[in-house]
């Protein structure tokens, strides 16, 4: 089992540990609904060195992320990034990422799953394209941390002297904190406002230290996978092996946004056009449930007397105090109003399916 | 180290049970509560219903997991918790009082009914192991 560099933090601070793509995570510091609140109402501290961080070099970076990727880089400035999927020849996802353009290269942050796995596909891709580019794994020397919340640009602002109420959603600078050169990313996946840090491991457990001191007075707890997911949950935000996967398209997923047909030839292009014209066969639902059990992955969904669908994620959210769950779903009961029924354990949960997603801020201007 | 208070009796699978008058009470323990976290959901079985010594008499969903609840005894149920259907904070606040889920009238004698159980020394040195062991 591997370990980030924080994982004695971790233990001191009392986290229940498990295990997690391989490594061992913290999933609870000191219960998921009260580091979920802490998220939606002041802060969060996330260590997410599980998480792959790719570098990508040399004078072909951005030709090569337009071919395995579905968004488009080409044109987009240093200092801004872009979700995007890698997809197979026939549309099922690879991997989702984020693709930080910088100056002189590309941070690429892959799901921990799919780390070696997506090593080696933009390698294969690299040289039957015969692109000049470079494709380094930085996990190991790259500490990831994520502090996420409305009090986390307050928290990390007095720390530096960087603008960070200057940098975009998606947007991404180099600057100094507690001493500290690092990236400073406005990624995240809370549904909240908040920064992604990469910094050397060896200032890993000090910054997380400062990052904490500095929080506490405003809120910010350590926060764990557990909190992790439902927060993501309740933001609709996809996760690999549920909502995407090799037999789950784009645009299946609802993440049509982020694929550029209108760019040049890519990785699975043929397919997602035909796909979009089509239109998906099924389709992802955030769907509201009545009681107090929880959907999981993998439950039927049926509306009618009939399976319509099945449950990709579920928890019981914290914002709504109800279970929610999204399902990939017949596009026709994909319908917000549809009214149906999970089977969880052999009973039916009475559900709705709804607007997409569960909670959204209130953005600030 | 969880609560693992004396003059209890307990399973492997994290019951206790604590002999009253001629009756059994039943609850989950203190390193179970612990380790579901974030209770949502309990299900529990109906005044009259039978149960059996290791067998399920109910369900317990946390945020991450669903748990199956084992009985310590045989026996038929004369009482049943009800008040946690709507607030299952006292389970996590106090599992060994106001956190118990169910009263058994044993089948058997009561000395018979707890025979085999675990003492509280036993039962600590079996979460020992699952804390260490389990990572």
């Amino acid at each position: 089992m591997r370990r980030t560099v924080l994982h004695e933090v971790h233990r001191t601070l009392g986290a229940r540990l498990v295990p997690f793509a391989g490594f061992e995570m913290p999933l609870v510091y000191t219960g998921i609904r009260e580091e979920h609140q802490a998220v939606r109402e002041a802060a969060g501290l996330f260590d997410l060195g599980h998480m792959g961080r790719l570098v990508l070099r040399g004078r072909d970076r951005i030709q090569l992320l337009d071919w395995v990727a579905t968004n488009r880089y080409q044109g987009l400035e240093p200092g801004h990034a872009h979700y995007a999927l890698l997809c197979q020849p026939d549309g099922g996802v690879i991997d989702d990422i984020i693709a930080y353009v910088l100056p002189e290269e590309c941070l690429v942050v892959v799901n921990a799953a799919n780390h070696q796995t997506v090593l080696a596909w933009i390698e294969q891709q690299r040289m039957a394209r015969g692109l000049q580019a470079e494709l380094l794994d930085r996990s190991e020397q790259l500490a990831m941390l994520a502090l996420q919340g409305p009090r986390a640009l307050a928290i990390l602002g007095g720390l530096t002297g960087l603008d960070l109420a200057a940098i975009p959603y998606y947007g991404i600078a180099e600057g100094e904190l507690a001493g500290v050169r690092m990236l400073l990313a406005r990624t995240g996946y809370t549904g909240e406002d908040g920064f992604e840090l990469y910094l050397p491991a060896e200032h890993a457990v000090r910054i997380w230290q400062v990052l904490l001191e500095q929080g506490r007075p405003c809120g910010l707890l350590p926060c764990g996978l557990g909190a992790r997911d439902t927060l993501r949950l309740e933001a609709a935000m996809p996760l690999y092996g549920h909502e995407l996967s090799r037999q789950i398209n784009p645009y299946e997923a609802g993440l049509g946004f982020a694929v550029r047909l209108d760019k040049e030839a890519f990785v699975g292009r043929e397919a997602l056009a035909r796909i979009k014209e089509q239109g998906p066969r099924r389709r992802l639902a955030c769907i509201t449930c009545e009681g107090r059990r929880i959907p999981r992955q993998d439950h039927p969904v049926l509306a009618g007397g009939r399976r319509v669908g099945t449950v990709t994620s579920g928890t019981f959210s914290p914002t709504l105090e109800r279970p929610i769950c999204m399902a990939l779903l017949e596009p026709a009961c994909a319908v917000p109003g549809t009214e149906v029924a999970i089977e969880v354990r052999g009973q039916l949960l009475p559900g709705r399916v709804g607007k997409r997603p569960f909670y959204k801020r209130e953005r600030t201007p | 180290m969880s609560e693992v208070p004396a003059g209890l009796h307990y399973t492997a699978s994290h019951e206790w049970a604590r002999p009253e008058g001629e009756q059994v009470v039943v609850g989950i323990t203190a390193f179970a509560v612990e380790s579901l976290q974030d209770l949502v959901f309990i299900e529990l079985p109906k005044l009259g219903d039978e149960v059996r010594r290791g067998e399920r008499f109910g369900e317990i969903e946390s945020v991450k997991a669903v748990s199956d609840l084992y009985s310590p005894v045989d026996g038929s149920v004369v009482a049943v918790n009800e008040a946690l259907a709507n607030d299952l904070d006292r389970l996590s606040r106090d599992p060994y009082g106001e956190g118990w889920l169910i009263r058994i009238a044993p089948r058997t004698s009561l000395p018979e009914a707890l025979a085999g159980l675990l003492d509280a020394a036993a039962y600590r040195r079996l979460i020992e192991q699952e804390e260490h062991g389990g990572g």
